[in-house]
């Protein structure tokens, strides 16, 4: 698994004089010439900036007053926060705010995350530690599925649901499946599930058998050497996993788009995103970029911070996008 | 129910092993779960593709859509669909080079930059770890918007730096109010790849590398490092070394990322979405792009299904063959 902040540390300096001097044409390993290293760090810089060109010139946008279509300065003169106070009240012509638009983002998140998580493990466990006839007959079942994109069965998951109207349910009453942001949930899990089962199953399997075998000495039955032995260790497995179906959540664009009509239907941040988009010549430049920057900080700062749990697993299986 | 007196031979119950009984206990939740919401959507799609399923079919109260057979498939491979700029071969062949090209660039970018990052004695290296890896971090979805915005022809960013370089050189700015997106005249004389698809790829290798970096990052680290020192004892230059001793290790982790990343590229819906917009005259549009507008613009419900049973069929086809290069990759290099 890839992992970026673990640097070797190379030797700095060599004590001994090494022989065989005559073959080494270049400096000795850990260092470099003053002519190269100055070399290199161009080259290192140059990346560094068509890395940040479009992030800065977005921030810079977004604090600008006087919308202009483009910044001069990595600080405009009269920087504002305006645009952003503009946007959270009300960031397109429909008659809903930012934070109305976040929550709903935030509970269809939270509803991928919990459900795929909650029934992945429970999958990724059979997978991972069960002998059974089947298992990998299933398995390369659920790899198909991954491999499918969440626009290959968005016609059927749209008529299906489309049917499934005045539905029941306790507490909420009665609703339409398909124009309610359960309906979305339902669909993004359909991606999302697969997804947590193997990233899920590629960690147990790394969980050494040794402790459940010395639970099961002890008169664990399976299903506490489950909950109390596997679970506990794969904690930051499923943190990433559910991090990583949230992150499907809160950007789905594909199920909000075709599934709901209205503003109160619970519409999304994506939609907003799109809307502006779809309308440039009205949308203030900096108010496209206010709303980006809060529409990407909650999951790019926990991204940030966490990377070196969250780029393994991308790496190694990442989610439909 | 069986009578113990009995003496004819029990027929042969298959009993469930322990394991097998807990086995089917935590697949249940999981398959009952993709059972309603993926493998009957498939089957239910597999049947939409053969009718004429379409708005006035929504209404239950409506009849039933008609059976159609394979017209809905003939239709689409003959690109005889009746939605604008439809060409199903220009649509296939775009997509799988929109895949490769972009696969090759990061493949190239990421070994190279891991290696510039993985050189002993840079200074630094770990402030240009994290700064890299930041593209990665914001959503997709995000990225396409602003670099839609970036490409845009009046007030982009990218036209707005050129002008401004070409003031430095006497060019009128006017010179700089190119389309990237929308422009229909091909850049380049006998390739025939729109000025949007060399936009996309800007995007998309800018979004791309990292990841691939990353990776390449693990297996360079992976190398001992005496290998170099005999490589190098031997007399072997640096490209050799590279040839020697650095690419065998990269191969087993790069192969099957960038066969990930072929598929995942494949299928990259929002750069093409909501940057061209598949545009000019649908002549960057994707499968998942054109499979989303079947649905939402058109309400063409049972030709969307066949063309997912055709992106179906073609994604298992990409799998068995990159598979079976990958083997026969990996068989090379042992």
């Amino acid at each position: 698994m890839a992992q970026t902040d673990v640097i070797p540390v190379p030797p700095l300096t060599t004590t001994e004089p090494r022989p065989m001097t005559r073959l080494r044409r270049h400096a000795p390993r850990g260092k470099l010439t003053t002519r190269s290293q100055i070399a290199l760090q161009a080259l290192c810089l140059l990346i560094a900036f068509t890395v940040l060109f479009p992030i800065v010139w977005i921030f810079s946008l977004a604090l600008d007053p006087r919308d202009l279509a483009r910044p001069d300065g990595l600080i405009p003169p009269g920087a504002s926060l305006d645009a952003f106070a503009r946007v959270i009240a009300q960031p397109t012509s429909d008659e809903i705010s930012l934070i109305e638009l976040a929550r709903n983002s935030f509970v269809l998140a939270t509803f991928v995350a919990g459900f795929s998580v909650f029934v992945g493990v429970l999958a990724a466990y059979a997978f991972s530690r069960l002998k059974f006839r089947g298992r990998e007959l299933l398995m390369i079942v659920i790899l198909g599925v991954l491999m499918l994109p969440a626009v290959a069965t968005i016609a059927p998951l749209f008529i299906m649901l489309n049917g499934l109207s005045n539905v029941q349910l306790p507490l909420i009453g009665e609703i339409e499946i398909r124009r309610s942001l359960i309906g979305v949930g339902l669909a993004i899990v359909s991606g999302a599930l697969p997804f947590a089962i193997w990233n899920l199953k590629g960690y147990l399997d790394t969980i050494p058998k040794e402790l459940e075998e010395a639970a099961a000495v002890d008169g664990c039955t399976q299903n506490q050497t489950f909950f109390k032995i596997v679970l506990p260790l794969a904690t930051p497995a499923l943190a990433v996993t559910a991090f990583l179906g949230f992150v499907a959540g809160w950007t789905d664009f594909y199920f909000v788009s075709i599934f709901l009509n209205s503003p109160d239907e619970g519409f999304t941040l994506s939609l907003a995103l799109n809307k502006m988009v779809g309308s440039f010549g009205q949308t203030k430049w900096s108010d496209f970029a206010a709303f980006a920057i809060l529409f990407a900080a909650p999951v790019s700062l926990v991204f940030f911070f966490f990377q070196k749990y969250i780029v393994g697993g991308l790496a190694v299986g990442g989610v439909k996008g | 129910m069986t009578a113990p007196a009995m003496s004819l031979p029990q027929p042969r119950r298959r009993r469930l092993t322990p394991d097998a009984r807990t086995a089917v206990l935590y697949l249940l939740p999981a398959f009952l779960v993709m059972g309603v919401i993926t493998f009957y959507p498939l089957l239910f799609q597999t049947w939409m593709s053969f009718t004429d399923f379409g708005l006035k079919n929504l209404n239950p109260r409506n009849p039933a859509p008609n059976l159609v057979g394979l017209d809905n498939y003939i239709q689409i491979i003959q690109s005889k669909l009746n939605i604008p700029n439809f060409e199903f071969l220009r649509l296939l062949f775009f997509n799988l080079w929109w895949a490769f090209s972009n696969v090759v660039i990061h493949v190239i970018l990421g070994v190279g930059i891991a290696l510039l990052l993985n050189t002993n004695g840079l200074r630094f290296r770990r402030f240009y770890r994290a700064l890299f890896i930041l593209p990665v971090i914001i959503p997709p979805l995000i990225v396409a918007t602003v670099w839609r915005y970036l490409f845009d022809d009046s007030n982009g960013a990218i036209n707005t730096v050129l002008q401004g370089i070409g003031v430095l050189f006497k060019i009128p700015p006017e010179t700089f109010k190119i389309d990237w997106l929308g422009q229909v005249n091909d850049p380049i004389p006998f390739i025939p790849l729109p000025l949007a698809y060399f936009a996309l790829l800007t995007a998309n290798s800018w979004l791309g590398w990292p990841l691939n970096a990353v990776v390449a990052t693990g297996a360079l680290q992976s190398v001992p490092p005496d290998l170099y020192e005999a490589a190098e004892m031997d007399g072997a230059n640096a490209w050799q070394r590279f040839k020697v001793v650095t690419l065998p290790f990269l191969r087993p982790a790069m192969v099957p990322y960038a066969i990930y990343g072929f598929v995942i590229t494949f299928n990259l819906f929002f750069l093409s979405f909501f940057m061209s917009g598949g545009g000019p005259f649908g002549r960057t549009e994707l499968f998942v792009t054109q499979a989303y507008k079947l649905v939402n613009d058109f309400q063409l419900y049972g030709v969307a299904a066949a063309f997912s049973v055709i992106l179906f069929f073609l994604l298992l086809g990409i799998t068995l063959i990159t598979n079976r290069l990958a083997r026969a990759t990996a068989s090379y290099a042992e």
